[in-house]
């Protein structure tokens, strides 16, 4: 993301002006912009137009809209954000109050206009123009019969392709069938990631797995690659790193992201922040149960007590549409740092934070035990009762 | 000119992909005025209640009926059609048409056929009144006869017991006995409604609770199967197949890694002449080229080049022996940490288990310590249901025969066995070694062991199981454990008969997407049957039905009595040894039969006493180790899933995470 312009003044009322240049950028953008703001941008309109006879004709014209945004809707896999809302500008083509969906377009800048710029939003375009940030990882979590081909950006876990296959057990006297379906599988995965990575980009490939599938696949790929001639595949093949993983489901990519092998290769990402994070969270709760605290009631006890170390929390919150809620938690986040303690937002979209969004989307590990806390039965979030 | 005009409304057609507005939806779909007259209700023709317009309407009902065989009202549709009326002069004509209307303005159409109507007319010379005397006075005997006539002789089948009378009463039939009556068809739906939705044994509280969960589907839609497979007696099928012969059970072989289970089972079957010479040597050629001469016995099971080569199972292998009294499938479980989803599926179709223990000094610690399999192994085959264990100390020739070393090892297993809930009267202790074949179909004649040991050889612990009760009067189910494509059309499904009984045509339904499929046959163990029952492995071939909508781990079942269909249940569950607590927004792993599905835990409802079942705590915080604990879990997908109360083989499941076994529990409802 590039900040183009910036001007906000004392009452934090005031626009900023950003040019996505990557897809992840518009993740940023999609937690940026909320009802009720405005967005100006370049966008096509189809235009009618009646001459004097009556015939009418239509024409697609580019032109710049401000619209009032009233909803918001983001594609993950496409990574495209739409914003719909009424026009508020004058415009030689579209009359004012007429509806608009402005799609975001990648390198063409934006106008951002809030009332109310808090600190969240100003931390999320530090973020997002931050170019060291940058570390794309590509995952491919397998067991015999399934594969998921994952990009990992700083904020984003994206699935690019779900292979799915069942290969027939070994019975007595058909293994060739089994082998045979096993072959097939690996086939698939390698034209996914193929396909699905960008190897200039990504710092290293990946490869989970339980058991002997990842070395399997791994040969597999090697003799592929030498026997096709599949050059991309030959030049990055120092890149693909092998793990071990409990299973081949999505959610075993935190265990992958704990490794060792892996820290040491890809250092200090977002998504490995959140993931440890995670972690030190659970095991606080496994050891000091009366340090570690979720749902909004206890946490919101807990601040009040200036007693949070480091406070978890989901960035979907900040999505919420209803704008006192909304308040409600930035308050939370800036009252855990002024009282100097350590605030991590988990991107919705990683697994540790699809994880935490699970777990009511804050949680905090306390600096000293609060044990009364543990009795207050009523803290308990009552908002998923059904 | 013209032309450039065309093309350019052309563009203008392809350009003009705005909404249309001022243009109702109506337009789009017409419908004819005699449809619209007899299904749509209009409030202008003075049908002023919409339920008395429903009331009415008793076509609705009617169609669904069709199939339904009833001779009676067959026999009276087929005289109507091909009855020809009596010619007569015109002024009787007359006379018999509005006579005819009478009559059926009084009784309605469809009660009696037209000639009878016209017989009665004729008879009684066009006097409605007499003529309605007489077809209301038949009918009203026919309504008591025929209903009565039907049940005893449809529904009671050679004898049954009780609670079989009930389930097996054929939907169908029950429905075309209404219809010959002349209650009103609107009140007969709700009646017949309950045994449609319902499904199962279960009674109405849970059919309620069944048609609120799936809505839209079933609750209305029948799944018709033919006449033999609504009131076949399964028992009474069982007793002349297999009343006399000897009786199945599956017994699986569990353990750590490397404890001998490939190469005592290989040995086994060996023994038992189930592999020919010339395999075997082959074997042992080929093993001792690679120089792994001690995998000889294990390549039996162990087929696949990459479990040869890494000298480790992979995947539960299957072969079959015959002892004196039973035919066993014998299932050779992978030991290794990262197969344990693997040796799940096999277990789910055990009967018992053989826990192999490798004796050598320093092995047996490792494997029963924390982190080895042996405890993991023991305590899941429990809770899927095993109850009968023959623990097999194997390798006892490294340390001599020794009978201390036996006693120690037996003496450690005990006191774990009894935690883990195995009575000790189900538990024998075997020594053994499974590469000499040592103690495994004959007696010993190792003097070192002889010295010592005076018990039973493994075979004899092995004829000796207790075979479990059978559930072969329960609704057919079966669980996919493996698929491939047959020759031919169909699908072959791999998988035991959990409950029921299965026979070639019957028509079964697959998976949570309902499926319907096809028998078209049966196989166990490569033989071809006619009917296969509750506890056999079976390959079945299923046609009329595409591949890509199984899968394994999906269930097979009756169309009668549906599996129900869900993403979220709620559960009792047993904590294992857990490394960090359970919280909500868990993601787990649910091992349900040989289904694996990532899963979410998304409430945890109360924390409950182990023994009594009474709630300790309210909605905890987080469960912790061996805790029990009521909870409610989400997965992506639907599957299919059966209470524990409904059905004890299919109501049990684990959740794993990071390749540690977290918990086990039961199901307690499914929403």
């Amino acid at each position: 993301m590039k900040l183009v312009y910036r001007n906000i003044d004392k009452n934090n009322d005031g626009v900023v002006v950003l040019v996505a240049e990557e897809s992840e950028d518009m993740w940023h953008a999609y937690n940026l912009i909320s009802e009720g703001d405005q967005v100006k941008s370049t966008t096509i309109r189809k235009v009618q137009n009646e001459s004097a006879t009556g015939s009418s004709t239509s024409s697609r014209i580019r032109t710049t809209l401000k619209i009032l945004v009233e909803s918001i809707h983001f594609d993950i896999q496409a990574c495209a954000l739409r914003l719909k809302g009424k026009n508020i500008e004058e415009n030689q083509y579209v009359k004012m109050g007429a509806y608009h969906t402005l799609d975001l377009e990648l390198n063409r800048k934006f106008e951002l206009f809030k009332t109310e710029w808090d600190t969240i939003s100003l931390e999320r375009i530090e973020l997002a123009c931050d170019p060291s940030q940058n570390a794309d990882v590509a995952a491919v979590i397998m067991q015999e019969g399934l594969a998921q081909v994952c990009l990992i950006t700083a904020s984003m876990t994206l699935m690019r392709s779900k292979i799915e296959m069942s290969i027939p057990k070994k019975r007595k006297g058909f293994v060739q069938q089994h082998e045979k379906g096993v072959v097939k599988f690996y086939e698939a995965v390698m034209q996914g990631i193929l396909r699905h990575v960008n190897f200039d980009v990504v710092k290293c490939v990946i490869i989970a797995s339980p058991g002997f599938v990842k070395d399997q696949f791994f040969e597999y790929i090697n003799q592929q690659a030498f026997k096709n001639d599949i050059k991309i595949l030959l030049e990055h093949k120092s890149k693909f790193i092998l793990i071990h993983s409990s299973s081949g489901f999505k959610h075993s990519l935190r265990e992958v992201l704990q490794d060792p092998a892996i820290i040491s290769r890809i250092s200090e990402t977002k998504a490995l922040g959140e993931v440890k994070a995670l972690e030190q969270f659970y095991t606080t709760l496994q050891c000091e149960p009366s340090k570690a605290f979720y749902g909004f009631n206890h946490v919101q006890k807990a601040a009040d007590a200036l007693a949070i170390e480091t406070l978890l929390i989901s960035d979907h919150l900040f999505r919420a549409p209803d704008v006192a809620l909304r308040k409600q938690y930035i308050s939370l986040v800036d009252r855990v740092r002024n009282a100097g303690g350590n605030v991590r937002l988990f991107s919705s979209i990683h697994v540790s934070g699809e994880q935490l969004t699970q777990l009511t989307g804050v949680a905090a590990v306390l600096r000293f035990p609060m044990p009364e806390l543990e009795d207050d039965d009523e803290c308990i979030d009552n908002s998923d009762s059904d | 000119m013209s032309r450039h005009r065309n093309v350019r409304s052309m563009v203008d057609e392809y350009d003009d992909d705005e909404d249309v507005y001022g243009h109702s939806v109506e337009e789009d779909y017409s419908i004819s005025p005699t449809d619209a007259s007899q299904w749509i209700y209009d409030r202008a023709r003075g049908q002023n209640s919409m339920s008395a317009f429903l009331a009415n309407n008793e076509d609705i009902v009617e169609e669904e009926d069709e199939e339904a065989e009833n001779e009676k009202f067959a026999k009276s549709r087929r005289d109507s059609e091909n009855f020809q009326m009596p010619s007569l002069n015109d002024f009787d004509q007359a006379k018999l048409m509005s006579c005819m209307e009478e009559v059926r303005n009084v009784i309605g159409d469809e009660v009696v056929s037209d000639r009878v109507i016209v017989e009665l007319s004729m008879k009684f010379n066009f006097e409605i009144a007499k003529v309605l005397d007489e077809i209301l006075n038949e009918c009203s005997s026919s309504k008591e006869s025929p209903p009565v006539d039907r049940q005893t002789k449809s529904i009671v089948p050679p004898p049954l017991p009780p609670t079989v009378k009930i389930t097996s009463v054929p939907v169908p039939v029950t429905v075309t006995t209404n219809t010959t009556n002349t209650v009103p068809a609107a009140k007969l739906f709700a009646q017949q409604k309950s045994p449609i939705s319902s499904g199962r044994n279960t009674p109405e509280p849970q059919s309620l609770l069944d048609a609120n969960s799936t809505p839209s589907e079933e609750t209305v839609k029948t799944y018709k199967v033919t006449k033999e497979q609504a009131q076949r007696d399964a028992k009474q099928i069982f007793q002349t197949e297999r009343g006399d012969g000897k009786a199945h059970f599956q017994m699986i072989c569990i353990g750590h890694v490397d404890a001998g289970k490939s190469t005592l089972m290989g040995h086994l079957l060996v023994d038992m002449g189930n592999v020919s010479q010339k395999t075997m040597h082959k074997y042992e050629q080929e093993s001792k080229k690679i120089g792994k001469q001690s995998f000889m016995y294990a390549w039996v099971l162990d087929e696949t080049g990459e479990e040869r080569a890494r000298g480790i199972t992979m995947d539960v292998g299957s072969s079959r022996i015959v002892t004196k009294s039973k035919i066993i499938t014998l299932l050779d479980a992978p030991g290794h940490k990262d197969f344990i989803p693997n040796m799940i599926s096999g277990a789910t179709q055990a009967d018992v288990a053989l826990l192999v223990i490798d004796a050598t000094r320093g092995e047996f610690e490792s494997g029963f310590e924390s982190g080895g399999q042996t405890r993991e192994h023991a305590i899941l085959v429990r809770s899927l249901g095993v109850n009968q264990l023959g623990v097999v100390i194997n390798k006892l020739d490294t340390v001599n025969w020794s009978e201390d070393r036996f006693n120690e090892i037996v003496g450690k297993l005990k006191t774990f066995l009894k935690q883990a809930g195995y009575k000790e009267s189900d538990v024998t202790y075997i020594p053994c070694s499974g590469l000499t074949g040592e103690n495994l179909t004959k007696p010993s004649t190792e003097p070192q062991l002889v010295n010592w040991y005076k018990g039973p050889y493994l075979l004899e612990v092995i004829d000796n199981f207790k075979i479990p009760e059978r559930a072969i009067n329960r609704p057919f189910r079966m669980s996919v454990s493996d698929l491939f494509k047959g020759t031919g059309s169909g699908v072959c499904v791999n998988g035991r008969i959990d409950t029921g009984i299965l026979c070639v045509n019957d028509k079964v339904l697959v998976g949570p997407n309902r499926e319907q499929a096809q028998v078209k046959n049966i196989s166990i163990d490569e033989i071809p049957q006619n009917n296969a029952f509750s506890g056999d492995q079976v390959s079945v071939m299923l046609i009329g039905m595409d591949q890509n909508n199984v899968n394994v781990g999906h269930l097979v079942y009756d169309p009668q009595f549906p599996v129900p269909t869900t993403t979220k249940f709620q559960a009792r569950v047993l904590v294992f040894n857990v490394k960090v607590p359970i919280t909500m927004g868990f993601p787990v792993i649910l091992h349900y039969q040989s289904l694996v599905e990532p899963a979410t835990i998304t409430k945890l409802t109360a924390q409950i006493h182990k023994g009594t079942g009474e709630v300790l705590k309210k909605k905890p915080r987080y469960l912790e180790n061996n805790s029990c604990a009521l909870l409610e879990i989400e997965t992506t997908k639907p599957i299919c899933i059966e209470k524990y109360g409904d059905f004890k083989e299919l109501g049990r499941f684990m959740l794993r995470v990071g390749g540690v076994t977290i918990a086990a529990g039961v199901v307690t409802k499914i929403r």
